[in-house]
C-alpha cells in the first residue's frame, strides 16, 4: 500500500485529537476543513480509516493504529525542533510539522530513543508511547533521569547537566552540582531542594530539569 | 599603582556566601560589617585595619565569591579587588563542612599566583557532623598555609595572625590538569607578554572562559599584532572544546581537589536528624510553612512591632517622656528667646524643626522601625529568609520576580528606602525595576504601618479592608508587570544555610548599626522636609497645593483637610498617616473615609527619600515612570474603594 499523504495524516492527527484525547463524537467535514470528495479523505476511507455519516467524519477502529502514531510523530517532531534545535514560536511549530512527515520506517523509533522516550510534547500533550517505549519500559526505569523525576528522599550521582545557558551552568557548578557528585532530593515542592555533601540548594524546576541523573541500580 | 606603595600592606577575605567572612572581618578588625546568614548581602567592600607585631594591615572584605568567573555584579567586585590591588594576603575562608565544593575556588586562587591563606572555618560543626579534618596533611599537599577555626569563638585567630605576619610568598608549582588542556593552555601562555597581576595561567583560562572583562584588559595590554595572534588561537581553542570546556575545568578542579584531599577527610557516619534540621523541614514544607511565616508575621510584625514598637515605645517616649519633660522647657526656650515670628516657626512651630523634624524622627519613628530592625536582624541570622524564599518562589514567579525578592519585600516593610537599594542583589534588570514599582506602591514602611495599625485597630473591618486590598493591589500589579514587561523570567537558585541559633551580640550590634545608618540616612531629611513645609506655609505655596489637590481628594469622598495630609505624606509616608491620625482624633473621618484615606496615602508616592534612591538606583526614566505610574494608581484605587464601599455599605 503506498504511503499516506501529508494532507491524509493530518486529517488522522486532527481527528484523534478531537475525538480521543478531546469529547468530540466525530468531527464535522467543516472543523477539519475538508470536503467531502476530497482526495486526502477519500484515500482514508478507502482504506477503511474513517468513515463520514451525516456530515460528521468518524475515526474507525481501523484507522486507530495510524492515527496515534501520527500524532506520536507530530509531537516527537516538535520535542526535536523545539528542545534540542531550539526553533521556537511559530518557526518550531512549522518546522515541526514539515519534520513530522519524513519520521517514517524506524526513524521515529531512533528519535524517541535518542530523547530518551519522551512523554509528553512541549505544550504538554501527551505523546502515544511506541513499542521502543513499551520495551525500554520492560527493562526497568530509565537510568538517567533529570532531577524532576526522582523522588523526595532518593539518591542518585549527577550524570550530566544540560543548561541551556552557560550562565546557568556556571550558577549550578559554581554550587557543587557537577557531573560524578552525589546528590540526594530532599523536597519537590514548592521548590526543588537537594543535598550535595553537606550543602542543601533550592531551585525552582527550571533549573530542576537541566540536571541530569543516574539512579544507582 | 604609587598611593598605594605608602599605604600599609592589604589584606583581602574571599570566600563564598554563608561561610563566616564577615564575622572573619569583624574579629580581625573589631569593627563591625553587617554580618548575615543570607547570601548575598554585602553588596559592598568594607575596610578595616589590624595590626600585628607593630605592623599596620588593611583589611578588606569582598561580597562573596562563587568562582574566579563572575556571574553577578558582586563577584564582580570581588574580582575586580583581586584585580587591582597588591594584596600581601589573600585570606581565603571557606565551611569545613563543604570542603570539598569550596576547595576548587583554593586553586584557583593559588593558580592565579596570589599569596593565599586557606581558613578552614566552622570546624566545629563539622565536627558535630561526624567529619575529621587533617588539616597539616593538607597543608602539605597544598602547600600554602592552612588553618583551622572557629571563627565565631575566634578558634585559629591567633594562628591566622601569625600566618599574616609571616608570610612568604613561594612561588607555586601548577595544579596538573589534564594533557590536552594543559597543552592549549600553553600554547596561550607563550602568546601574552604583559603584566595582569594574575599568574599568565589563570589569565588564560579565564580567556578560554569567555571572561569579557579579562579579554578587554588583554586587548589594553598587548600589542595589536600580538593581540590578533592571541585572538585567533583562542578561537581555534574555544572552537575545538564548544561542547564542554567549561565543564571539563571544573571537573579537572574537581580531580585535583580529590588528589589534595586524599586522606584529609575522614567520614563517620551518623544517622541522627539535628533539632534543627527537623525545624528547617517544617519550614520549606508549604503545609507547615504557611501557618508558621502566619505565626512570624502575627507576633514578630503585628505585636512586636505595632503593639510594642508603636504601642508602648512610642506611648513612652511621645507621651510621656516628650510631653511631660522634653518638650515644655524646649518650648519656653523658644519661647523667651526666639520671638521673630519666622523664626519661632522654625524651630517649634506647626512645622518646625523640633516639632516635625526631631521629635517625629526619634519619638515616633525610631521605635518602630528600630522594633522592625531587631525583628529583622534575629530571623536573618538564624537563617529563615532562604527558607521563605523558597517558599514563595512560584508565588513570586508570576508576579515577575524570583524567592530572591523575598528579602528586598520584607526589608520594605522596615524601610522601603533600604529596601530600594537592596534591589541591587537581583539579578536582572527586568527584576529589580518589578521589585522597585511594588516596593514604591504597595508595601508600607514600619514607619507607615505602625501609625496606620493604630490607626485602623480600633475598627477591625477597617483594617481587614485595608490589608486586602492592599495585597490584591499587590498581586495585580505585579502580574500585570510579569505580562507587560520585556525581558527574560528569573531563575531561582539559592544556597539554604541551615539553621543557626541567633546570637545575641550579633542581633544586638546589626540591628543597631541598621538603627544608626537609618537615623544618619533620615534625619537630615526629616529636618529638610519641616524647613520645606515650613517655608511653604510662610509663603503660602503650601496652600496653594493643598488647595490644587483638594478637588481630586473630595473627588474620594474625603474631606478637604486630608490634603495636607497626603503632601506630607510625599516628605515622609509616616508623616501622611500622622495628619490622619489627629484627624481621626478630631472626630473628621468616619470608617469609611479613614479606610480610603489609608490606603489612598499608603499607595501614594514613596517618600522623598525613597524617590531620590529610585532615582539613583533605576535612571530618572524609570524612576519618573514608577512615580507617574503610583500616584495615578494610588489615586484611581482610592477612587474605586471610596465608590466600592459606599455602594456596599460593607464599613458602614
Amino acid at each position: 500500500m503506498d504511503k499516506l499523504s501529508e494532507k491524509a495524516e493530518e486529517i488522522l492527527e486532527s481527528l484523534w485529537v478531537m475525538t480521543v484525547e478531546g469529547d468530540n463524537v466525530g468531527c464535522l467535514l467543516s472543523s477539519l476543513k475538508v470536503e467531502l470528495d476530497s482526495e486526502e479523505l477519500l484515500e482514508l476511507i478507502q482504506r477503511a480509516y474513517v468513515e463520514v455519516r451525516d456530515g460528521r467524519v468518524h475515526l474507525r477502529k481501523e484507522g486507530r493504529a495510524e492515527a496515534q502514531m501520527t500524532v506520536r510523530r507530530h509531537r516527537l517532531a516538535e520535542r526535536l525542533t523545539m528542545d534540542i534545535l531550539g526553533i521556537e514560536g511559530e518557526e518550531g511549530n512549522e518546522q515541526a510539522c514539515a519534520f513530522e512527515h519524513l519520521l517514517k520506517q524506524g526513524v521515529d523509533t531512533k528519535l524517541c530513543t535518542l530523547l530518551n522516550h519522551p512523554t509528553t510534547c512541549p505544550h504538554g500533550n501527551p505523546i502515544p508511547p511506541g513499542e521502543c517505549c513499551d520495551a525500554a519500559r520492560q527493562q526497568g526505569e530509565p537510568g538517567i533521569v533529570p532531577l524532576t523525576e526522582l523522588k523526595p528522599a532518593e539518591t542518585g550521582e549527577i550524570a550530566y547537566l544540560a543548561a541551556s545557558d552557560d550562565k546557568k551552568m556556571q550558577k549550578l557548578m559554581s554550587m557543587g552540582v557537577l557531573p560524578g557528585s552525589q546528590l540526594s532530593l530532599v523536597q519537590k515542592f514548592p521548590s526543588y531542594i537537594f543535598k550535595v555533601g553537606h550543602s542543601q540548594f533550592a531551585v525552582d524546576d527550571t533549573l530542576a530539569r537541566e540536571i541530569y541523573i543516574r539512579r544507582p541500580h | 599603582m604609587s598611593e598605594q606603595q605608602s599605604s600599609s600592606p592589604k589584606v583581602v577575605l574571599v570566600g563564598n556566601p554563608n561561610v563566616g567572612k564577615s564575622v572573619l572581618f569583624n574579629v580581625l578588625t573589631g569593627a563591625y560589617t553587617t554580618v548575615s546568614n543570607y547570601p548575598g548581602t554585602s553588596v559592598e567592600v568594607s575596610r578595616g585595619h589590624c595590626t600585628i607585631d607593630d605592623q599596620r594591615y588593611e583589611i578588606l572584605d569582598t561580597p562573596g565569591m562563587y568562582s574566579m568567573m563572575p556571574i553577578t555584579d558582586e563577584e564582580r567586585v570581588a574580582r575586580q579587588i583581586l584585580l587591582k590591588e597588591d594584596p600581601h594576603a589573600v585570606i581565603h575562608i571557606i565551611d569545613a563542612r563543604n570542603i570539598d565544593r569550596m576547595l576548587p575556588i583554593t586553586l584557583q586562587l593559588i593558580e592565579a599566583g596570589l599569596p593565599v591563606v586557606l581558613v578552614v572555618n566552622i570546624l566545629d560543626e563539622a565536627k558535630r557532623l561526624g567529619m575529621e579534618l587533617d588539616l597539616e596533611l593538607l597543608q602539605d599537599h597544598l602547600g600554602i598555609p592552612v588553618i583551622g577555626a572557629v571563627m565565631k569563638r575566634r578558634i585559629g585567630l591567633h594562628e591566622l595572625r601569625r600566618a599574616i605576619a609571616d608570610y612568604a610568598m613561594v612561588p607555586h608549582k601548577p595544579f596538573a590538569y589534564a594533557a590536552d588542556l594543559e597543552a592549549d593552555i600553553n600554547k596561550l601562555v607563550r602568546l601574552i607578554h604583559g603584566d595582569y597581576r594574575l599568574s599568565r595561567r589563570a589569565t588564560c583560562l579565564l580567556l578560554m572562559q569567555k571572561d569579557d572583562d579579562i579579554e578587554a584588559l588583554v586587548e589594553k595590554n598587548e600589542s595589536e599584532s600580538n593581540f590578533l595572534q592571541l585572538k585567533d588561537g583562542l578561537r581555534e581553542i574555544i572552537f575545538k572544546r564548544r561542547a564542554d570546556l567549561n565543564l571539563q575545568i571544573s571537573l579537572e578542579r574537581k580531580k585535583v581537589c580529590k588528589r589534595m584531599l586524599d586522606g584529609v577527610v575522614t567520614q563517620i557516619i551518623k544517622d541522627v536528624e539535628p533539632l534543627g534540621e527537623k525545624l528547617s523541614k517544617l519550614m520549606m514544607n508549604p503545609w507547615t510553612g504557611t501557618p508558621i511565616l502566619l505565626l512570624v508575621v502575627y507576633f514578630g510584625l503585628y505585636k512586636f512591632v505595632g503593639g510594642f514598637g508603636a504601642g508602648t515605645l512610642v506611648d513612652f517616649l511621645e507621651g510621656n517622656l516628650f510631653e511631660n519633660y522634653v518638650n515644655p522647657p524646649v518650648i519656653n526656650f523658644a519661647e523667651k528667646y526666639l520671638t521673630q515670628r519666622w523664626l519661632y516657626e522654625l524651630t517649634v512651630g506647626e512645622y518646625g524643626l523640633w516639632t516635625l523634624g526631631i521629635r517625629y524622627a526619634v519619638a515616633l519613628v525610631l521605635p518602630i522601625v528600630g522594633a522592625f530592625f531587631l525583628i529583622f536582624s534575629l530571623l536573618e541570622d538564624t537563617g529563615y529568609f532562604p527558607r521563605l524564599a523558597l517558599l514563595v518562589d512560584r508565588l513570586f514567579k508570576r508576579i515577575g520576580l524570583s524567592g530572591r525578592a523575598v528579602i528586598p519585600i520584607v526589608l520594605g516593610f522596615g524601610c522601603d528606602t533600604m529596601a530600594t537599594l537592596v534591589t541591587r542583589t537581583l539579578e536582572t534588570r527586568r527584576e529589580r525595576i518589578i521589585a522597585t514599582m511594588l516596593l514604591a506602591l504597595a508595601i508600607p514602611c514600619s514607619a507607615q504601618l505602625g501609625v496606620i495599625l493604630g490607626l485602623l485597630s480600633a475598627a477591625p473591618n477597617a483594617l481587614a479592608v485595608w490589608s486586602i486590598f492592599l495585597l490584591l493591589v499587590f498581586l495585580l500589579i505585579g502580574f500585570l508587570a510579569a505580562r507587560l514587561l520585556p525581558g527574560e523570567s528569573p531563575v531561582f537558585y539559592m544556597e539554604i544555610p541551615p539553621l543557626r541559633l541567633p546570637q545575641l551580640r550579633n542581633v544586638v550590634v546589626k540591628t543597631l548599626t541598621r538603627m544608626q545608618s537609618y537615623f544618619v540616612e533620615i534625619l537630615p531629611l526629616f529636618l529638610f522636609a519641616s524647613v520645606i513645609l515650613w517655608a511653604g506655609k510662610m509663603t503660602g505655596t503650601l496652600s496653594t497645593v493643598v488647595g490644587a489637590l483638594s478637588p481630586v481628594v473630595k473627588a474620594l469622598g474625603l474631606p478637604v483637610e486630608v490634603t495636607t495630609a497626603f503632601v506630607f505624606g510625599f516628605f515622609r509616608r509616616d508623616f501622611g498617616a500622622a495628619g490622619l491620625y489627629d484627624l481621626q482624633s478630631s472626630g473628621l473621618l468616619n470608617i469609611t473615609q479613614l479606610t480610603v484615606a489609608a490606603v489612598t496615602l499608603t499607595l501614594f508616592v514613596p517618600c522623598v527619600a525613597q524617590f531620590l534612591v529610585m532615582l539613583k538606583e533605576r535612571g530618572v526614566k524609570t524612576a519618573l515612570g514608577i512615580f507617574v505610574f503610583v500616584t495615578l494608581m494610588a489615586f484611581s484605587s482610592g477612587w474605586f474603594l471610596n465608590k466600592f464601599l459606599l455602594a456596599t455599605g460593607l464599613l458602614a
